[in-house]
């Protein structure tokens, strides 16, 4: 069980609404994921007020929480539009921010990220932050009011897996109390899983259910794979060590 | 029997052309003034290339769409061209193509020799590409004026900017009106696409060529005297009015990805429809009160309306009127 911003969410999965072959295809997979939160874009979908309302009622009928995001934005002023128009169409107060600094990378722009997050903070909104494994930025967010943040695991849709463990590793343990969601850049089940053992509290995905052959299949893939990397954190895996240590003592063997 | 048929888009062309053949009288209203810029079916890029959408259609689409050619050679012969597709990917993109072979069938991978044999002017640029020898296309607009030219030297009667209130209607009624059906079919929404035409005589193409893209499948066909239609975005939007500078800037960085020249392109012309989609992005040929409805062909207008207006048909000239392959519940086709 996690919390953010005080909602208890027990499936440690939150799934993109995007790409899918169909829409029918993405609530099937939305339902073999077992996610209570999907995300949403209302700026790529319907520039205008409504525009995309068809589609937003199909996703609001699937009966999990939603969190809208403002994919595509590139200025504070845009994601702060956006936000609102999200706060409007879909009744909430959650907000996945996204603040995209280039479009090769589509990594964050973190200095407007901050900036967007402290003015979204102070009207109410309840800000995820999509971000770099940068601590200082991190600090900076929290200051600006996140209580959750969303680390890069690589650019979005390049299906890299975890690309800095290392600055993750860093990231988890320097805020070892705020609940830390790997957003982004996961391609297999296995990367999920790592990002589970390695004591994050959820994943953020889209193009690696959308995008492969059969989503329904991957998204249950998914699901078993970060319950799995879940259940080995609780577990407290052990330790490598350099040299081989038999299970079973050989000493005083009749080995010749 | 005569059979009143709402909307002459593709789908209420070929579901007129099915039953004209099979010997029954029709009659077409159609709220816009001629067959063309009322319907999405207009904007259409016109490929007749069931293989190729299996990568990301379901298998009914490419099932149903192999019916496609056969059918509009049938009608409109001269305006069939069967010379296969390409896809291509940028070299970034490389794992798309790979992803695009893996998930569809009767096509071979193309050396660089071979593609600059079929097409010269794309040898230079790509190492490798996917063709689909048996696949074609035509010009959608062309067809349309061809069926309704077909129709009308069989009797059909066409009733233009008119709605069904305007007419006496006829025993029967099928309703293919696209996106103005919502009235009667809830399900139905709106996926927002666009399209261009250029002018670019530095380019030469024999076949429409797809480019393999991580966000939306780009294609550029070739329509003669140095045009191409370059198509199409898919939002998931309702949206009315022109096309997005992002979705032109998109477009034409696609086309500058096949070839450069296309950077020096006249740009002859855009437009914007909303394509009508079910859920399951699947088209529905069904009863709702007094009408047969065909609708709900998103992407694949020219590709499935055959299969839809042969459903159609079969329908109308059974005794039993019951849509026997459409379950409801699940949203699924059994087989015809």
């Amino acid at each position: 069980m996690i919390s953010l911003y005080g909602v208890k969410i027990s499936s440690r999965l939150l799934l993109g609404t995007a790409l899918y072959p169909s829409p029918q295809i993405m609530a099937d997979a939305v339902k073999a994921s077992g996610t209570e939160i999907v995300t949403v874009s209302l700026r790529r979908e319907g520039v205008q007020p409504g525009a995309g309302a068809s589609f937003w009622r199909l996703v609001e009928g699937l009966g999990v929480k939603v969190l809208p995001n403002t994919a595509g934005c590139h200025t504070v002023k845009e994601a702060v539009t956006t936000a609102k128009m999200a706060r409007e169409v879909f009744g909430t107060n959650w907000i996945k921010l996204e603040l995209i600094a280039d479009n090769d990378t589509l990594c964050p722009d973190v200095v407007a990220l901050v900036e967007a997050a402290r003015i979204l903070s102070a009207e109410g909104f309840k800000v995820f932050p999509y971000c770099t494994e940068d601590l200082s930025v991190a600090e900076r967010l929290l200051r600006a009011g996140c209580e959750v943040l969303m680390p890069w695991g690589a650019p979005i849709g390049t299906g890299l897996g975890l690309n800095n463990p290392y600055g993750l590793k860093a990231m988890r343990a320097h805020f070892d109390d705020v609940p830390l969601i790997i957003d982004a850049g996961l391609g297999a089940p296995s990367h999920a899983a790592l990002a589970m053992e390695m004591g994050f509290d959820a994943v953020l995905l889209n193009t690696a259910v959308a995008r492969a052959g059969d989503p329904e299949l991957m998204a249950n893939a998914f699901a078993k794979a970060l319950e799995a990397g879940r259940l080995a954190f609780d577990a407290e895996p052990m330790l490598p060590n350099d040299m081989a240590a038999p299970s079973t003592p050989v000493l005083g063997k009749a080995v010749f | 029997m005569r059979v009143t048929i709402l909307g002459a888009g593709v789908a209420g062309l070929t579901a007129a052309t099915e039953l004209v053949a099979r010997g029954v009288d029709v009659e077409i209203v159609e709220r816009g003034p001629a067959p063309g810029a009322q319907s999405c079916s207009w904007y259409a890029g016109g490929m007749l290339a069931p293989e190729c959408e299996a990568d990301l259609a379901e298998p009914i689409v490419v099932e149903l769409g192999r019916e496609a050619l056969a059918w509009w050679q049938k009608y409109v012969p001269q305006l069939i061209k069967r010379n296969g597709s390409i896809v291509v990917s940028a070299g970034r993109d490389r794992n798309e193509l790979k992803r695009f072979a893996s998930r569809t069938n009767q096509h071979q991978m193309l050396d660089q020799e071979a593609l600059l044999a079929l097409e010269p002017d794309l040898g230079d640029r790509f190492s490798e590409a996917l063709y689909f020898e048996h696949e074609a296309h035509m010009d959608p607009r062309a067809a349309l004026v061809g069926l309704t030219e077909y129709l009308k030297e069989r009797g059909a009667l066409f009733h233009y900017g008119a709605m069904l209130e305007d007419v006496v209607p006829g025993d029967k009624i099928i309703d293919a009106r696209g996106l103005a059906a919502r009235d009667c079919l809830p399900q139905l929404r709106g996926v927002r696409g666009e399209m261009l035409v250029v002018k670019c005589d530095d380019v030469q193409l024999n076949r429409p060529v797809r480019l393999a893209h991580p966000r939306f499948p780009v294609y550029i066909v070739p329509r003669g005297e140095g045009h191409f239609m370059i198509g199409a975005t898919q939002i998931e939007s309702e949206r009315q009015g022109g096309i997005s500078a992002k979705s032109m800037v998109d477009l034409i960085n696609a086309a500058y990805a096949v070839h450069p020249a296309f950077a020096e392109a006249e740009i002859i012309e855009t437009g914007a429809e909303l394509r009508p989609a079910f859920p399951d992005n699947l088209p529905r040929v069904n009863w709702v009160e007094d009408r047969l409805h065909v609708n709900g062909l998103f992407r694949h207008g020219y590709l499935l309306s055959p299969a839809c207006a042969r459903m159609a048909a079969d329908i109308l000239m059974r005794s039993n009127n019951k849509a026997e392959f459409m379950d409801e519940d699940h949203n699924q086709w059994a087989t015809a």
